[in-house]
């Protein structure tokens, strides 16, 4: 156990907007909250961060009034008050956005913000030009160029993230809560939503700020607060506190920096994939790339530059339209997955709910799913052989689970994360391509996630890397290609290049340094 | 490393009895079971013939006909497919059969030719779905249409009828007291059972079932698993055609009208789920057997025939219903 981060903040004396004082909660199985602490004052961001399951987001349904608290209270201008709904801390001026965004694609900016109470005209009929011009004012401040009318399905993610909190303050909120606000936005989104955020800020509103990105954290926050295991850690003003001491309250023990430099690795010299001008139109194009055992081949590159496109391709989900591939030495063509898994690859998507795990099967179930003749003989399913390996890397990779029969659904993200991990590392694959290994994971098991792909590359697994954080892809990397616009601009090896260089690669303004990432145009 | 303790789960602390109960309520075949006791009781409280031998006996022939259709759907549920077609097809299996054998065949040919019918309008279902990419519900649903015709040119207005003693023996020979088909199901809904739990090929339709892009990913064929469970659909329902005309001695153009709603809905009864991944053959068959009890009860009972249907679908509502409020305290208990 590490020492204390600087002492705690003392209680402040202007009057929180919402105070909870001692809340507990607990959920059949987990104590998810115990004896916490949290309040936020007009005027200010208070950041939230702690581990996945640290409870961040039980506290922050609690503030919204989607849960109750089995113990302590929550206070409104120092006054206690109950909520037995959403409605009910809307109406006290409570407002969250979560972290999946609800917003309805098929419908208009104008009707998703005032979804549920459209003002009305005669006869009932929604007022359509009234809800326009009123969605026109909820949206000025945020200085975005979307028409009322049009449909948010067809806008960025970072505008769609502002309508929706355009929406969430057009209740009139004092208190906003942001959980993981950044998660799928660029550079330059995130930059946008910094600068509204300060505006929110500055115009006296009180701000929750969840996140997993602590440099965010420290560039945004006023205050910060940690929670571990469901338990208050501290409040810390930002500006007294180091990114270390807040990792070492949520981990609990002292931590080397996450993605620490590079550190020179020896790897094979046998080519372990091969990629010789592989193109398919309008995702990538002319990629070549030797991958030795055991090396760590960084990509680098913005949203939609064509790294996840081309590693689906690697990966026989689709076709490319010319280029060849060569596993270890032999030329292959993957019409399917199947394939590349047969030839001893491996694939980690980034959009591991989706196309990554089965949710409503067991943690057994989901590691067998890529194994499914490992963990067989003579057609039939060897289930119990399944359970046992499953609860070795549950142990190994420290899956926080109660046993390999629970369901994945009910696990953090950076737990389904390592499930994800786990259903590869059984096929024992020899080349393992993973995408945004750590997206939405938290700082513990990010560490933990970095340490296994350097211990399988120890091993001589090929490890083809997708990242959009550049510290981790520099700081894993032995070979960093960086893409733009589907092509390779800039091949570095691993140690030799800094991250400015490579965002302006992968801006797409190669050499020349970029001040911020304000120029990047988004390609998405 | 060590504070990162699992939490003491507040289940235990209920005590052992609590625990049995929410694993028996886990397993969905017991729910049904449950339901299909409960239901006897009461029945057999009023009808003193309900549990004679006699009635009994024509409890299980009158489900083996959809009993054996539903192991196949099951398998093509668990999948996340269904087939709107099985219908058409048990009446086509039949009627071939039999016109093969009016037309001069030898028997064992026409019954071969009356159930390999089956896999080929499965593998055409399968590829509409998977490889044009129809969805199951209107490939299906236009092949039963199309097959129904096709019985209709076969069997021409009346079926074929008068059929050889040979044939109908398929259909009425009695083995230790039960007649054939009943024993078809048994062995069928048995290998079906063992197979769909434990055999890697069946395994692979839960993960399609599941998540196909999960599935996908992990190497597993979905587009083969999927025309597999179409191709096994639609051949135990030509299987049950054939066997239906040699129970009945004739090929009616009407038979299976309407059947493949009451095998979805027993297969559903029984735990399966239409989105697919979730589902076991032994449910599926309590869940025809249900329907059946229901059946003989309505008859025994006197109530008027057009209660039938209103009981099935009442019965398929509750069940679901059921099931859908204890997932939803289960998901809330799965949170962590």
């Amino acid at each position: 156990m590490s020492a204390p981060a600087a002492a705690p903040v003392p209680t402040p004396t202007v009057q929180p907007i919402i105070a909870a004082i001692g809340i507990g909660k607990s959920f059949p199985g987990i104590r998810a909250l115990d004896g916490v602490d949290f309040s936020v004052l007009p005027g200010e961001v208070h950041a939230l961060v702690g581990e996945n399951g640290a409870g961040k987001s039980t506290l922050m349904q609690i503030l919204a009034g989607v849960y109750r608290p089995d113990e302590g209270e929550i206070l409104i201008d120092g006054q206690p008050v109950v909520f037995d709904n959403r409605r009910d801390a809307e109406a006290a001026g409570v407002s969250i956005v979560f972290q999946e965004l609800s917003l309805v694609l098929q419908l208009s900016v104008a009707e998703n913000i005032f979804a549920g109470r459209q003002p009305v005209g005669r006869f009932g009929l929604i007022d359509v030009k009234r809800m326009n011009r009123e969605a026109t004012s909820a949206l000025a401040p945020f200085r975005l160029a979307v028409d009322p009318r049009d449909q948010v399905g067809l806008l960025s993610l970072a505008s769609q993230q502002i309508v929706e909190i355009a929406k969430a303050l057009s209740v009139r909120a004092r208190v906003l809560i942001l959980d993981e606000p950044t998660s799928s936005l660029t550079t330059t989104e995130t930059e946008r939503l910094m600068a509204t955020i300060r505006s929110l800020r500055d115009r006296g509103l009180g701000i929750i700020y969840i996140s997993h990105h602590l440099r965010e954290v420290f560039e945004i926050s006023d205050r910060i607060t940690v929670l571990r295991d469901g338990r208050y850690r501290g409040t810390w003003r930002t500006d007294g506190v180091t990114e270390q001491e807040i990792v070492a309250e949520m981990v609990g023990r002292a931590f080397q920096a996450v993605s620490g430099p590079y550190m020179p690795r020896a790897f094979g010299t046998e080519s372990a994939l091969q990629v010789e001008g592989l193109s398919r139109a309008g995702q990538f194009a002319d990629i070549s790339f030797t991958l030795h055992e055991g090396e760590i081949l960084g990509l680098a590159g913005l949203v939609g530059a064509g790294r996840s496109e081309l590693a689906q391709a690697l990966f026989g989900l689709t076709q490319p339209d010319a280029g060849t591939m060569a596993v270890e030495g032999h030329r292959v063509r993957f019409r399917s997955p199947r394939d590349a898994v047969a030839a001893g690859m491996g694939y980690l998507t980034e959009d591991r709910k989706q196309a990554g795990l089965f949710l409503a099967m067991s943690l057994a179930w989901n590691v067998a799913a890529p194994n499914l003749k490992r963990f067989s003989a003579g057609g039939f399913m060897r289930d119990a052989e399944a359970r046992e390996v499953t609860e070795t890397y549950m142990r190994q990779l420290r899956i926080r689970a109660r046993s390999v029969e629970q369901k994945v659904i009910g696990l953090s993200g950076g737990n389904q994360q390592k499930v994800l991990l786990a259903m590869w590392l059984a096929t024992s694959p020899r080349i393992l391509i993973v995408d945004e290994p750590t997206r939405g994971v938290d700082v513990g098991a990010k560490a933990e996630i970095h340490n296994v792909l350097l211990d399988l590359a120890n091993q001589g697994v090929a490890i083809v890397l997708i990242s959009s954080e550049l510290p981790e892809v520099m700081h894993l990397s032995d070979a960093i290609l960086v893409m733009h616009r589907g092509r390779v601009v800039a091949r570095f090896a691993g140690g030799e290049v800094d991250e400015d260089e490579i965002l302006a690669y992968a801006a797409g303004v190669g050499g020349a340094p970029i001040a911020g990432a304000a120029s990047h145009e988004d390609m998405a | 490393m060590t504070d990162l303790t699992v939490p003491q789960s507040t289940t235990a602390r209920r005590g052992p009895l609590w625990l049995v109960l929410r694993k028996l309520l886990e397993v969905r075949e017991l729910t049904t079971l449950l339901f299909l006791i409960l239901v006897s009781v009461f029945i057999a409280l009023r009808s003193p013939y309900f549990l004679t031998p006699d009635n009994l006996k024509a409890i299980v022939l009158g489900m083996s006909t959809t009993g054996i259709m539903a192991v196949g759907m099951t398998v093509l549920l668990v999948a996340g497919g269904f087939d709107l077609s099985v219908g058409s097809v048990l009446a086509l299996g039949g009627a071939l059969a039999g016109w093969l054998i009016v037309a001069g065949l030898p028997i064992p040919l026409a019954v071969l030719i009356g159930i390999l019918v089956g896999p080929a309008i499965g593998l055409a279902n399968g590829l509409l779905v998977t490889k044009v990419g129809i969805n199951p519900l209107i490939t299906t649903l236009g092949m039963m249409s199309i097959v129904r015709g096709a019985v209709l040119l076969i069997g021409g207005g009346f079926g074929i009828s008068n059929l050889p003693q040979e044939f109908n023996n398929l259909g009425q020979t009695v083995i230790l007291g039960f007649q054939s088909p009943i024993w078809v199901m048994v062995v069928l809904a048995i290998v079906g059972d063992v197979l769909l739990r434990r055999s890697r090929p069946l395994r692979q339709a839960y993960y399609v079932g599941g998540n196909e892009r999960s599935a996908r990913l992990s190497g597993i064929p979905v587009d083969r698993v999927k025309i597999w469970a179409f191709i096994l659909t639609s051949t135990v329902a030509a299987l049950a055609g054939v066997l239906t005309a040699a129970r009945f001695g004739s090929a009616s153009v009407t038979a299976g009208t309407g059947v493949e709603l009451s095998v979805i809905a027993a297969v559903v009864i029984g735990g399966a789920s239409l989105a697919g991944g979730e589902g076991t053959v032994l449910g599926a068959i309590l869940g025809v057997l249900l329907l059946q009890v229901i059946q003989s009860a309505l008859t025994l009972l006197d109530v008027p025939l057009y209660w039938q249907p209103i009981s099935i679908g009442g019965v398929l509502i509750l069940a679901v219903g059921l099931d859908a409020i204890s997932r939803r305290v289960r998901h809330l208990d799965g949170r962590a």
